[in-house]
C-alpha cells in the first residue's frame, strides 16, 4: 500500500516536471534543426546546427532589439526603485489618515486593465513628441512597475525592526537620514528582488511596445519575436523565431533559478502576507 | 509643578516630531503620486473622454463631444424605420465580452486545481523537492510571446509534436488545426494559458500551505483520520484566504489578457477578448473614438466583477494589519 502510494506520488511529480519543462525543451531542440529537419518531429535531439542562431544574431534587428529591451527595462527599473523606497517608507512606517485608501489606490493601479489607458496615453506620447521612441515606453512602463515596487516595498519595510527607527529618532536623525542611512543598508535584498521582478515584467511586455513603437529598429524583444516573418507570408521561420525565443529566455530562467527563494518571497508578499 | 512642564514639553516635542514625519511622509510620497497620477490617472480620463467623442487617429484634437453615440445611438432612416448602432449593439462585442468571461472562469478554475496539486506535492518532503520547485518555475519565468510562440509550433497541424504524440497515443484520429479552427482555438489559449500561470498560483498557494502549524497534522494524523478528510476540513479552510487572493489576481489578469491571444490566435473571433476589441479598433481600424469607448466600458465591467468578487469573497487585501 505504501509503496503503490509512493509510486502514484513520484508518478505525479513526473508528470509535473515533464509538463512544465517540456515546452521549452522542445524550444531548444527545434531551434538547432536547420532546413528541412525542422519539418520532423523528433522528441530527442538528434541535430545541432547554429544556423538559426546566426541567421537571427546577424540577419534583420533582432540584437537590436535586445539592446532596446536591455535599456528599457534598466531605466524604468531604476526610476521606479528611486520613487518607490521613499514613498514605501511613508506608507509602511508613517501612520496618516488616508493610508490605507492610498494603498489600495497603488494596488488597483497595478491591478487594473493596461487597455483602459491605452488611448489617453497615446495622445499625451504624441503630444510629448516620443512616439515611437523608447522614452515612450519608459513613461508607460511606470503605470505597472511603480505600483508594483511601491507594494512589495511596503511590505518588506513593514517587517523591518520599530527599534532601529526609535533609536536613530533618539538621536535626532529625520525622516530623510532614516530611510538613506539606517533602512537602505538593509533594504538591498528586497531592492534587488522586487528590481528583477520589475525588470521581468518590462522584459515581458507587450502591448504598450507594440502600440508606441512602430520601427523594426526600436522594437523590443517580445514584439520582434512575435512579428519575426519570413520570405512569404506563408512561410513561418520556425526555426529563427525558436532561437531567438532560447536567446530571450535563458537569461530570465537562469535569473529566475539564482534568485529563487527571494523571488517567491517577493511575489508572496504582495499577496499573502499583506 | 515642574514634573508636569516637563511633561508638557515632552508630549508638545512628541507631537512636533510627528507633525514632522507626517510632513515628510507626504514629500516622500509626492513624486510617487505625481507620476501615477501622469501616466495612469490622466491617461484614464482622457480615454473616457474620447469614448464620447468622435476622435479619429488622426484627428486627436479636433474631436468634438457626441454624448453616447459610441455606446448606443437610434441612426432613424427617416422612413419611420432604423437601427441601433454603437457598442451595447454591437454583436462582436458581446461575443468579446463573453469570450474574456468564458476564458477568465475556466483558466481560473483550472489553474486553482492544479495550482493546489501543485503546491501540495512541493509541500510534501520528499528527495529532489528543490530540483521540482526549479522546474515548476519555468514556465513563469518564460515570457508570455515565446511561450506562445513554442506553443503555437508545437501545436501546428502539419509538423506539431502535440499532433504527433495525440495521433501516436491514439488520442485523436487526424491532425488538429489547435490555432486556427474555430473549435478549438479557445482551448488552445487555455492550454497556454494554463500551463504558464499555474506555477504562481502554486507558489501563492504554497506560502498559505506553509503558514500551517505542523501540530494540526500531527494530531489529525494520531487520530487516524484519512487524508482526503484532513484537505477538505483543514487544509482547504485554513489556506481559503491565500486561495481568495491569489485568485482575485489571477482573474484580474486574466479579464485583461492580450498578448496571448494577440499572438497565439490572430484574428479569430472565437478567442477575441475585450482587450483584443479595444485595441484593434483604436489602432487598426481607425475607429479611435469606438476603441476608446469599448476600453472605457472594459474598465468598467472589470471593476465591477472586481467589487462583486471583494465583497463575496470578503477578500481582506491588507492582511488585517
Amino acid at each position: 500500500m505504501n509503496i503503490l502510494k509512493s509510486i502514484g506520488f513520484y508518478a505525479l511529480v513526473i508528470i509535473i516536471v515533464v509538463v512544465s519543462v517540456f515546452p521549452f525543451y522542445y524550444a531548444i531542440l527545434t531551434s538547432f534543426k536547420s532546413g528541412t529537419a525542422i519539418f520532423q518531429v523528433d522528441y530527442w535531439p538528434k541535430y545541432f546546427s547554429w544556423e538559426n542562431y546566426r541567421l537571427v544574431m546577424t540577419q534583420g534587428s533582432f540584437p537590436l532589439n535586445i539592446l532596446n529591451s536591455l535599456f528599457v527595462s534598466s531605466v524604468v527599473v531604476v526610476i521606479s526603485l528611486f520613487l518607490a523606497i521613499t514613498a514605501s517608507f511613508a506608507l509602511a512606517r508613517v501612520r496618516f489618515r488616508g493610508r490605507k485608501l492610498l494603498l489600495l489606490t497603488i494596488l488597483s493601479v497595478s491591478m487594473f486593465p493596461q487597455i483602459a489607458v491605452l488611448a489617453g496615453l497615446f495622445e499625451m506620447i504624441r503630444a510629448l513628441g516620443i512616439y515611437n521612441t523608447l522614452w515612450s515606453l519608459v513613461l508607460a512602463y511606470m503605470i505597472f512597475t511603480l505600483p508594483f515596487t511601491v507594494w512589495v516595498l511596503t511590505t518588506f519595510m513593514r517587517d523591518l525592526p520599530v527599534e532601529l527607527e526609535e533609536a536613530a529618532i533618539v538621536d535626532g536623525a529625520n525622516s530623510w537620514a532614516i530611510v538613506t542611512r539606517v533602512f537602505m543598508p538593509l533594504m538591498w535584498p528586497a531592492l534587488v528582488t522586487t528590481g528583477l521582478l520589475a525588470f521581468i515584467a518590462a522584459w515581458n511586455e507587450f502591448l504598450f511596445a507594440l502600440t508606441f513603437v512602430s520601427n523594426n529598429d526600436t522594437r523590443t524583444v517580445p514584439v520582434a519575436i512575435a512579428l519575426l516573418s519570413g520570405a512569404s507570408e506563408q512561410e513561418i521561420p520556425w526555426g529563427p523565431i525558436m532561437a531567438a525565443s532560447v536567446i530571450v529566455t535563458v537569461p530570465l530562467i537562469v535569473l529566475v533559478l539564482i534568485f529563487q527563494r527571494k523571488i517567491v518571497a517577493g511575489l508572496t508578499a504582495g499577496g499573502v502576507k499583506g | 509643578m515642574a514634573a508636569s512642564d516637563t511633561a508638557t514639553a515632552a508630549r508638545s516635542r512628541r507631537s512636533n516630531l510627528k507633525a514632522e514625519r507626517i510632513r515628510s511622509s507626504w514629500i516622500f510620497l509626492a513624486p510617487m503620486l505625481l507620476v501615477l497620477a501622469f501616466v495612469a490617472g490622466w491617461p484614464l480620463l482622457k480615454t473616457i473622454w474620447f469614448g464620447f467623442t468622435d476622435a479619429s487617429l488622426d484627428a486627436l484634437s479636433s474631436a468634438d463631444f457626441i454624448g453616447f453615440n459610441n455606446y448606443l445611438e437610434w441612426v432613424d432612416y427617416g422612413d419611420g424605420d432604423g437601427e441601433w448602432y454603437g457598442l451595447l449593439a454591437d454583436p462582436d462585442w458581446w461575443q468579446a465580452v463573453y469570450n474574456t468571461v468564458f476564458f477568465s472562469l475556466v483558466s481560473v478554475f483550472f489553474e486553482t486545481i492544479f495550482g493546489t496539486i501543485v503546491a501540495l506535492v512541493l509541500h510534501a518532503e520528499f528527495k529532489g523537492r528543490g530540483f521540482v520547485r526549479a522546474a515548476v518555475l519555468i514556465p513563469w519565468a518564460i515570457p508570455t510571446i515565446v511561450s506562445a510562440k513554442m506553443w503555437a509550433w508545437m501545436m501546428n497541424d502539419q509538423f506539431g509534436i502535440l499532433n504527433d504524440l495525440f495521433l501516436h497515443i491514439g488520442v485523436i484520429s487526424q491532425p488538429i488545426a489547435w490555432t486556427a479552427s474555430a473549435d478549438t482555438a479557445m482551448i488552445a489559449v487555455l492550454i497556454v494559458d494554463i500551463w504558464k500561470t499555474t506555477p504562481f498560483m502554486a507558489l501563492l498557494i504554497l506560502a498559505g500551505l506553509q503558514m500551517i502549524p505542523q501540530d494540526i497534522y500531527e494530531a489529525a494524523k494520531i487520530d487516524g483520520i484519512n487524508p482526503v478528510k484532513v484537505f477538505f476540513r483543514v487544509t482547504l479552510p485554513l489556506i481559503k484566504p491565500a486561495l481568495a487572493v491569489a485568485v482575485i489576481f489571477r482573474a484580474l489578469d486574466a479579464l485583461r489578457v492580450f498578448d496571448l491571444i494577440y499572438v497565439l490566435t490572430p484574428n479569430n473571433s472565437q478567442t477575441k477578448t475585450m482587450s483584443v476589441f479595444a485595441q484593434e479598433n483604436l489602432f487598426q481600424f481607425d475607429k479611435f473614438a469606438y476603441g476608446s469607448a469599448a476600453s472605457t466600458l472594459l474598465f468598467l465591467v472589470i471593476g465591477v466583477i472586481t467589487i462583486v468578487y471583494l465583497k463575496i469573497a470578503r477578500v481582506d487585501l491588507e492582511g488585517g494589519r
